[in-house]
C-alpha cells in the first residue's frame, strides 16, 4: 500500500472516529473532551517536509471544523503541533542512525520512553491551545489548568490503547537483511 | 533587498506557520460575520450530506422508541390544534360582503415542520444541532425548534438550500423567554456551558412562590417560541441575598442527547413584531428626536 492511500484511509477513519464517536458518547465530565483526531499528524511518515505538514495539519484542523461548527479552532491547534513536531524528532530520534529505516514515527522506531514524550508534549500542546482558545472567550484559569490536565490525561489513555491495538511495524523494505 | 529574500526563504517554514495561524485564527474570530458567507454555506453542505448518511443508519437503530413517542404526541396534537390560533379583536370588525376565509375569524399564527436531526453535538459549551431541512423547504433563521415530545429544543441560526443550523438550548449565547406555568411570570432562559443537565432561569423576581419541581414553559412573550411548550422543571432554587432576583436551575425537558425529529415552528407574525419592536427602539432611544 502506498503512503498516501495508507494516510488518506488514516485521514478519514480518525476523522470519523472523531465527530461520530468522540463527540457522541455522553460527556464524563465537564472538563474532559478527549480527541484522537490529531494522531494523524503525528503519525505522518518522516519524509513529508515541515512546509506540507503544516498544510496537512490545517486541512485536517479545518475538516473537523466543519463538521464542529467552529471554523478554525481545531486548525490552529493542528497547525501549532504540526510547525513544533519536526523540532521533537529532531531531538528525540535515536544518535544511532546507520541502519535507521522506519517510515514514520512509532513506539517500535523511536522507542517507547521517547515516543511516550513526543506524544506527550504534542498532546499538551494541542489541548492547551484549545482549551485556551475558548478559555478567553470564558471561564476561569483554575477550569483552564484542570480541563487541559483533564483532557490531555484521557487523550494520552487513548492514544496508548491505539498503539496497543494496532502496532505498526513500518520499516522500509530494503534488500540489506534485517 | 537580496537580503530579504533570503531571509525570506530561510525562514519560509516559519512564515507558512505564521500565515496558517493566523488564517485560523481569523476565521475563529471573525465566525459571526462569517458564518453568513457562502463558503461556510458549501461546506454544510458537504458536512450535511456525510451526516445525512451516518444518521440514516442510526435512526434504524432507535425505530421504536421514536414511533411510541410520536404515537402518543399524534394523540396529543388532535387537542392542541387550537392553540396555533389567535383570536383577533372582536369589537371593532370590517365588515366585508364576501364570505371570509375563516368564519371562526382566527388567523393561524404558528406553522410547524417537521425535521430530522442529523448532527447533533453536546460536549462543548457552544453546541449546534444541524437538521435536515433549509431555505428550500422554507425553513428561515430565528424559527423556534421543538423536539417530538414539544420541549423546547434551540433556534435556527443559519441556514444552507438544504440544511440548517440550530443553535441548541445548550449554548452559551442561547437566551429564550420562558415563564413559569403555574403563575405566569417569566425570566431569560440561559445556560453557563457547565453542566448540559441544568439549564440557568435568571430574572424571576423573589416574590413569585416557586418550589423544587414547578413546570417551566415557554413565555407568551417570546417572538420565536409559541407559548405553554415545556422547558423543563426546577431542580434547584438559588436565592442570591445581594439581588431581587432568584437563579433558579432548570432540568430540561427536551433530552438532547438522542434528538432524532424535531419540529421548526414559525411564527408567521416574526418579521412584523420584530420590526415593530426595532422601530419603536429607534424611535424612542434615537436622542435627537425626544430632547430630554
Amino acid at each position: 500500500m502506498s503512503e498516501l492511500i495508507r494516510n488518506s484511509i488514516r485521514f478519514v477513519l480518525f476523522l470519523l472516529f472523531e465527530v461520530y464517536v468522540l463527540n457522541r458518547v455522553p460527556h464524563l465530565h465537564r472538563f474532559i473532551s478527549p480527541s484522537l483526531y490529531f494522531l494523524f499528524i503525528l503519525w505522518l511518515p518522516f519524509v513529508v517536509s515541515p512546509r506540507w505538514l503544516l498544510l496537512i495539519a490545517f486541512v485536517t484542523g479545518l475538516t473537523l471544523d466543519y463538521f464542529t461548527q467552529s471554523p478554525g479552532l481545531h486548525a490552529s491547534a493542528c497547525v501549532l503541533i504540526a510547525f513544533v513536531r519536526p523540532f521533537l524528532i529532531t531531538v528525540l530520534m535515536p544518535r544511532d542512525n546507520s541502519d535507521f529505516n522506519y517510515r514514520e514515527p512509532s513506539p517500535q522506531s523511536l522507542l517507547w520512553a521517547p515516543y511516550f514524550i513526543y506524544v506527550l508534549i504534542l498532546t499538551l500542546l494541542h489541548h492547551g491551545w484549545l482549551v485556551l482558545l475558548e478559555w478567553m472567550s470564558f471561564g476561569s484559569f483554575g477550569d483552564f489548568l484542570i480541563k487541559l490536565i483533564a483532557s490531555t490525561a484521557i487523550s494520552l489513555l487513548l492514544i496508548i490503547t491505539v498503539e496497543l491495538l494496532f502496532p505498526r511495524n513500518m520499516r522500509y523494505r530494503t534488500n540489506v537483511g534485517g | 533587498m537580496r537580503n530579504v529574500i533570503l531571509f525570506i526563504r530561510r525562514y519560509f517554514t516559519f512564515f507558512t506557520f505564521l500565515f496558517l495561524q493566523v488564517l485560523s485564527l481569523w476565521f475563529l474570530y471573525s465566525f459571526n460575520k462569517f458564518h453568513q458567507a457562502q463558503f461556510l454555506q458549501t461546506a454544510n453542505e458537504l458536512t450535511g450530506k456525510v451526516n445525512g448518511r451516518y444518521k440514516k443508519v442510526e435512526n434504524f437503530f432507535a425505530l421504536g422508541d421514536e414511533n411510541r413517542r410520536v404515537h402518543t404526541l399524534n394523540d396529543s396534537l388532535y387537542n392542541l390544534l387550537s392553540r396555533q390560533y389567535i383570536e383577533t379583536d372582536t369589537t371593532r370588525r370590517l365588515v366585508r360582503d364576501t364570505v371570509p376565509s375563516d368564519t371562526l375569524n382566527k388567523y393561524r399564527r404558528y406553522y410547524f415542520r417537521p425535521a430530522a436531526v442529523i448532527y447533533n453535538a453536546t460536549s462543548g459549551e457552544k453546541n449546534y444541532i444541524q437538521l435536515d431541512r433549509g431555505a428550500a423547504h422554507g425553513i428561515t433563521e430565528n424559527m423556534a425548534v421543538l423536539n417530538s415530545d414539544g420541549a423546547a429544543v434551540g433556534v435556527v441560526v443559519n441556514v444552507s438550500p438544504h440544511f440548517a443550523q440550530v443553535m441548541s438550548l445548550l449554548h452559551v449565547r442561547q437566551k429564550v423567554n420562558v415563564a413559569l406555568k403555574k403563575t405566569g411570570d417569566f425570566g431569560t432562559l440561559e445556560w453557563d456551558g457547565v453542566d448540559p443537565g441544568l439549564l440557568l432561569l435568571k430574572g424571576l423576581p423573589k416574590s413569585v412562590s416557586v418550589k423544587v419541581g414547578d413546570s417551566v414553559v415557554t413565555s407568551r412573550y417570546s417572538f420565536n417560541f409559541p407559548p405553554g411548550y415545556p422547558v423543563g422543571t426546577v431542580a434547584e432554587i438559588v436565592s442570591d441575598p445581594g439581588t431581587n432576583f432568584f437563579l433558579l436551575k432548570v432540568k430540561p425537558a427536551a433530552r438532547f442527547y438522542n434528538l432524532q425529529y424535531v419540529f421548526v415552528v414559525e411564527n408567521l407574525q416574526y418579521s412584523e413584531q420584530a420590526q415593530l419592536d426595532e422601530q419603536t427602539r429607534k424611535r424612542i432611544e434615537d436622542p435627537k428626536r425626544n430632547p430630554r
